[in-house]
């Protein structure tokens, strides 16, 4: 689920997070033995291994035919095919799935931040009556455990026949999107100069123009990395998406892989094609994003 | 009141649209989960009228006899004296699952982000290799090591079989299983940290390392009274989220044990789910999960902020 910073806390300031983008140059220190190098290397050479390994065995399987999953014995490839991509695709509902993750993910995305953005705004500029509160429900809300939620809106949604639907989802999403949008952007929102609202103010104009023409065109980038990681979230939430869809074409992918792998003879071969599958489009996100999340995320936190 | 109105209307026209949602969507449901604790509401209950169709179309509903009622503290009785459900085996669950998870997951992230603080070739490789796990949708890592767990056809069992060992039979016992997920958990939370402090690092003047060094501070030195004391703003924050989030981790639970063997390496958040969700479905009792958990973190969070304020922690 999305997450979030606590405002109480302050993390190091932004510069520490952004100084990944460009590593700076260590302060010299005694050249490493190279006993002590081979050790480095060997520990992250390990350790990237554990990381990755995961990754590429479940890419391996699912160019394995079915009958070759089943083996007891390990290989790496075995008559290597894309058969299993085929089934996945033609065979199952897996298009669907497809289908309604995107379109549950981008309505949360696009309304997640439409519903945020300027109280992020508010919350970065102005000092107002409420915004600590409205800060500390912030917070609140990502200690809220699915739990607590999922049966109350899911007998709203049932009351209202939204069960069963994709709006029930996004209305669920919500409640995580729209707390987590607004911090990020405030986030955002702070890093752009404060002179520039003023220069707007003394042009004549209102604090709504000067957030739509002045701040949202700067703050471009921060919307897009935040919009990307709500879009992941909603992308890889499962729990609402299983209770609340019923019918297989209804499912989003989360739901449905989970059809593959019932309690006997599941089907690993669908399965890690699958995985593939809704991991790729992820990962191309995340890695456009990730580089400018941590930064978000800790900014956020730098102003009580 | 109306100066302040006058001073202020903009600040909240703006805020406006996420106090509705937070309003409608988070506290309106809450407030009717905390009430839905204090009632018997299952789904056989769940109909305050029924109605039957009579011929020529009409519908007449009366009251049902057998509605929700209110029940006071009993749900909350039940479930913490083990009448209904198995609270505090999840309960043990959970903190095991908690402490395990963000304790792997800190000395891990610590241990690589130093490592690649320093400069060498390869740097950025393995910085992005490292990263990975993070890309993939939790679910997605549930199910892959699942399967690499898979007792007939996953690759650790086939492993140990290479070697000569016996094959586990990861999810018939209680610990066994609970690890199968910390492992899984584990690998997918350690990026997070790895980034959050290498953040931190770079942020960590370096003259200091470098007076200590001229000082004749050892490594293990420089680590403990300059890296330590460096981080601790990250490392709090992370911590406590960290903390939360794996203490609400739905989905690794929910895939990789899926409670197995018999509901007992089920945690609150999972168990609280198939109350909901899974054979009679028990709205109330999974209502009483609810608030029993948050109330937890809540505790958590507070005593938490407290004792790092104790020791000197600026809020």
């Amino acid at each position: 689920m999305a997450e979030v910073i606590p405002e109480a806390i302050q993390p190091p300031t932004i510069q520490g997070a952004q100084a990944l983008e460009r590593p700076r140059p260590p302060h010299r220190r005694n050249r490493r033995s190279p006993l002590a190098s081979i050790a480095l290397h060997a520990t992250l050479v390990v350790a990237t291994f554990c990381a990755l390994f995961p990754i590429a065995w479940v890419v391996l399987s699912s160019i394995k035919p079915a009958s070759e999953i089943r083996r007891s014995e390990i290989q790496l490839f075995a008559s290597p095919t894309l058969e299993n991509y085929r089934t996945l695709l033609t065979g199952t509902d897996f298009p669907y799935w497809f289908l309604n993750s995107v379109v549950v993910a981008a309505f949360t995305m696009v309304f997640g931040i439409a519903m945020s953005a300027t109280a992020g705004y508010a919350l970065s500029r102005f000092n107002f009556p409420g915004k600590r509160q409205l800060m500390w429900t912030f917070l609140l809300t990502q200690m809220f455990p699915v739990a607590i939620l999922i049966v109350p809106i899911y007998t709203i949604m049932a009351n209202l026949g939204l069960i069963d639907t994709k709006a029930s989802l996004v209305i669920a999403y919500m409640t995580v999107a729209v707390p987590f949008c607004a911090w990020m952007l405030r986030g955002y929102f702070d890093t752009i100069p404060r002179e520039l609202d003023e220069a707007a103010a003394l042009d004549g104009l209102g604090p709504f123009a000067t957030f739509w023409r002045v701040v949202l065109p700067l703050a471009r980038p921060g919307i897009a990395v935040t919009a990307f990681y709500t879009f992941l979230t909603a992308w890889a939430e499962v729990a609402y998406a299983i209770a609340f869809m019923q019918s297989s074409r209804n499912y989003t992918l989360g739901a449905g892989l989970q059809q593959f792998v019932p309690q006997f003879s599941p089907r690993w071969e669908l399965l890690t094609s699958g995985a593939v599958l809704v991991t790729l489009p992820a990962a191309l996100v995340f890695f456009f994003a990730q580089r400018h999340l941590v930064a978000g995320l800790t900014a956020g936190g730098t102003k009580g | 009141m109306r100066k302040s109105f006058d001073k202020h209307w903009y600040a909240w026209a703006m805020v406006v649209p996420t106090v509705i949602v937070l309003g409608v969507l988070v506290f309106y449901p809450l407030v009717r989960g905390v009430g839905q604790s204090f009632t018997n509401l299952n789904e056989s209950n769940q109909r305050s009228e029924i109605c039957t169709k009579v011929l020529g179309g009409e519908e007449t509903c009366k009251p049902n006899p057998d509605a929700a009622e209110f029940v006071g503290l009993d749900n909350y009785v039940d479930v913490l004296t083990g009448a209904q459900g198995d609270f505090w085996l999840q309960f043990v669950n959970t903190l095991v699952w908690t402490v395990a998870c963000v304790t792997f997951h800190y000395v891990l992230g610590l241990g690589l982000a130093v490592m690649l603080n320093r400069e060498f070739r390869g740097r950025s490789f393995y910085r992005v290799a490292l990263i990975l796990p993070w890309a993939v949708p939790s679910f997605v890592a549930a199910f892959a090591w699942r399967f690499i767990f898979d007792e007939r056809f996953g690759v650790i069992n086939g492993a140990l079989r290479a070697i000569g060992l016996d094959p586990v039979a990861w999810f018939e016992q209680r610990w066994t299983s609970l690890f199968t997920a910390i492992v899984a958990n584990v690998w997918l939370g350690v990026p997070f940290m790895m980034v959050a402090l290498l953040g931190g690092l770079q942020s960590i003047n370096g003259d200091l390392y470098e007076a200590a060094e001229i000082d004749g501070a050892t490594p293990w030195q420089r680590f403990v009274n300059i890296t330590l004391p460096g981080l601790r703003p990250v490392s709090s924050t992370v911590i406590l989220l960290g903390t939360i989030w794996t203490f609400n981790m739905f989905p690794i639970i929910y895939f990789v044990t899926r409670g197995q063997p018999a509901g007992e390496t089920e945690i609150l958040v999972t168990g609280a789910y198939k109350a909901a969700f899974e054979g009679i479905r028990d709205y109330s009792l999974a209502a009483t999960y609810g608030v029993l958990i948050l109330s937890i973190l809540v505790v958590y969070a507070g005593v938490y902020k407290r004792v790092l304020a104790k020791q000197g922690e600026v809020f």
